[in-house]
């Protein structure tokens, strides 16, 4: 079962310079609520955006991962 | 070239429809918290929207993650394109910018002259299964 600060821990791992802070939503494990914030979203759409942190979990989002709801920011790096 | 007529009748569907919501159950009776947060936001705006339920066939799913590149359900697109799920087209609510890109009203710092917005009539749920 995946949980909040692992999500946390592989987002900030595949985006580096990204802060993430993920929330169980439900408690249940499979209901996540995240809010990143990378310099990689520099420039992006928020799709692009939101596609670079699905593509962190690849065929895990609607699986194990039910729903990962995403806020997304920019950040400025250094 | 194997034929799948599911993922040309989701690509129909988006090329044909201005506005189309695929989600979980309907427009009246969502199946899913995602889905019926995307449709109280575009039933706020009163605006059209074709809508397809992706539940009664797996492949539907399936099919339309692999045109939008976008895992979850629901996908709000808008003359053709991924506008995206339920976060975004609820941030774009917020901001006023889904009104602009649906059409439904300029945005503030356009010309008075703006030509009024057309509306088209609500369409009735799409079935994709039916359109095999």
């Amino acid at each position: 079962m995946p949980r909040a600060d692992e999500l946390k821990a592989r987002i900030e791992a595949s985006l580096p310079g990204a802060t993430a802070e993920v929330e169980d939503w439900t408690g249940g494990g499979d209901h996540f609520r995240a809010t990143v914030s990378a310099p990689q979203f520099a420039g992006l759409s928020r799709i692009a955006q939101h596609r670079l942190v699905y593509g962190v979990f690849g065929a895990e989002i609607g699986g194990p991962i039910h729903a990962l709801a995403l806020t997304t920011k920019e950040s400025v790096d250094g | 070239m194997p034929e799948n007529p599911i993922k040309d009748a989701i690509a129909g569907a988006i090329a044909e429809n201005k506005t189309i919501l695929f989600l979980k159950g309907t427009p009246a009776a969502p199946a899913c918290g995602f889905s019926a947060r995307t449709v109280a936001v575009l039933q706020a705006l009163e605006a059209p929207f074709a809508a397809v339920d992706v539940l009664p066939d797996p492949r539907i799913r399936q099919e339309l993650s692999a045109i939008s590149d976008w895992p979850t359900i629901p996908q709000l697109f808008v003359d053709g394109e991924l506008v995206g799920g339920a976060d975004i087209v609820a941030e774009m609510y917020e901001t006023g910018e889904l009104s602009t890109v649906l059409g439904l009203e300029a945005p503030d710092d356009a010309p008075v002259e703006a030509p009024a917005a057309e509306v088209e009539p609500a369409a009735p749920p799409l079935q994709i299964e039916n359109r095999l």
